[in-house]
């Protein structure tokens, strides 16, 4: 595989160095960086993310790096988010308030259950590993990262919130909790947002980190 | 709910059950992997990293690493152990041991660990639960208990690797870190603790009836049967396994597919 170059917008949140190695195990060169010009000298870009949306957006915006996005956007450069990184992709979130998103996929960041469809408790935060599903009859993993995963293969989350996009054809795939199906993969085009987190999936995960070099 | 979501739901039998965990505790001393006997008269075992991979490669679901000679010497040595695991280990790692600060969770973090357990700074300091957990998100920050009964379903909370008592109650301690907080608890029965006997069941129990966070049971587990039962009757959510890793008494393989017989929902894993 060649070099390709990897850029992972650090914005001061926890573990990015799994996310590094995740793509060096593949021969990727990756830019770990604070500074958005060095981010648009990546071919794929990386939007990474733990904690709370709101304390993360005005992280994002005190670095420059929303409009950083916008233009790796507008590049047509492939962009993962994972996690919260995936979450900020849509229009807003209700985590404690209303607070606005890159609004890069039409949706809003709701919390997840708190019951299952029969009325047992759910533990919040949801930690685990959840079998990836389709979303729709028609999701077709063939044209997005999840190439080469089948469906059932697990990846391991680690939320409170979800992601609810508008348009169906936003969603790619999802996870069952409580019964209920919860947004696993979303995007289109060049965009694509993990709630999981590939780099801790082991094989699984890192199969769509390769998927995702490739591009 | 649509056909095509009922066959994967009948398939994988994830409708309205919640997959266990199952994680591999790694003690560490210094350089070396070790195993006690109610966290006292420790063995090396070999390298750490070894037996991560090889965990790793079996399929378990995380790892914890616990630094257990740290609260002694006041750092933690596992930053190096871990930089080393993450080139080629890519699952949740918690590390623990000699916690102090949030710049001590920083650097943790930084090598490449997901969570940070905490038990004998946050006993000194329940402050520091709500920094980590303020810092890096509820998820990050894992209330690490060392608990030893003391009479008929009480249990009390220990530092310092079971060293030092503190006369907290555990269920008291558990709920008031939640609160703080942490976003998980890793609960060691000391007495249980290498003996093989099986988990304390009715500590899980009084733990698991108080918190909505997830509950990892550790300590005890002589044979794949004990962590059905605590899964079952003690509600853990995850179980960590040392002892019988670790002696090759069985391993993640066999111990997922006696969880799955026995009607307990396990990740979804292929082995190469």
């Amino acid at each position: 595989m060649s070099k390709t170059k990897v850029t992972v917008i650090d914005y001061g949140v926890g573990n990015l160095l799994s996310v590094q190695r995740g793509f060096e195990y593949f021969g990727a060169s990756v830019i770990v960086t604070a500074d958005p010009k060095k981010i648009l000298e990546g071919s794929r870009v990386v939007l990474p993310g733990v904690g709370a949306f709101g304390k993360a957006m005005q992280a994002l915006e005190d670095r420059g790096f929303v409009e950083t996005i916008h233009e790796i956007v507008n590049r047509q450069i492939p962009l993962l988010g994972i996690c919260l990184g995936m979450q900020m992709l849509l229009d807003e979130s209700e985590e404690f308030g209303i607070t606005k998103g890159l609004g890069l996929i039409p949706g809003r960041v709701v919390s997840l259950p708190t019951v299952t469809l029969s009325g047992e408790t759910l533990k919040i935060p949801n930690i685990g590993w959840n079998s990836l599903l389709p979303s729709n009859q028609s999701s077709d993993w063939n044209k997005t990262l999840l190439q080469n995963i089948s469906s059932g293969d697990a990846a391991y989350f680690v939320h409170s919130f979800m992601a609810v996009p508008i348009n169906r054809s936003d969603r790619i795939a999802d996870y069952l909790y409580g019964g209920q199906k919860i947004s696993a993969v979303i995007g289109y085009n060049q965009i694509t947002g993990c709630q999981f987190h590939p780099e801790k999936s082991g094989k699984v995960g890192l199969k769509i980190l390769k998927r995702f070099l490739l591009q | 709910m649509k056909m095509e979501c009922g066959n994967c739901v009948m398939q994988f039998g994830v409708f309205n059950l919640r997959n266990i965990r199952l994680i591999a505790r790694l003690d560490v001393k210094g350089q070396n992997l070790i195993k006690g006997i109610h966290l006292e008269g420790l063995r090396v075992i070999g390298s750490p990293n070894e037996y991560a991979l090889r965990y790793y490669c079996q399929g378990a679901d995380e790892l914890i690493y616990m630094d257990c000679v740290a609260s002694l010497y006041g750092r933690n040595h596992l930053s190096e152990i871990i930089r080393k695991a993450a080139e080629n280990i890519f699952i949740p790692m918690t590390v623990g041991g000699g916690i102090r600060s949030v710049d001590d969770a920083t650097q943790i973090l930084r090598a490449g660990a997901d969570k940070v357990a905490v038990n004998t700074a946050a006993v000194s300091n329940p402050q520091l639960i709500r920094d980590i957990a303020r810092s890096f998100g509820s998820q990050c920050m894992v209330l690490s208990i060392e608990a030893k009964q003391i009479s008929a379903n009480r249990w009390e909370v220990y530092t310092d690797n079971g060293r030092e008592r503190t006369g907290l109650d555990v269920v008291e301690w558990v709920k008031r870190g939640v609160n703080l907080g942490a976003g998980e608890v890793l609960l060691t029965s000391v007495d249980r603790e290498g003996t093989r006997k099986g988990f304390d069941i009715e500590l899980l129990k009084a733990v698991t009836a108080q918190v909505s966070v997830p509950v990892i049971a550790s300590g005890g587990m002589g044979k794949a049967e004990d962590l059905v039962e605590v899964v079952e009757l003690g509600s853990a959510d995850a179980v960590a396994m040392a002892d019988i890793l670790h002696y090759k008494r069985s391993n993640i393989v066999e111990i997922r597919a006696i969880a799955q017989a026995a009607g307990l929902g396990v990740r979804h894993y292929e082995q190469d």
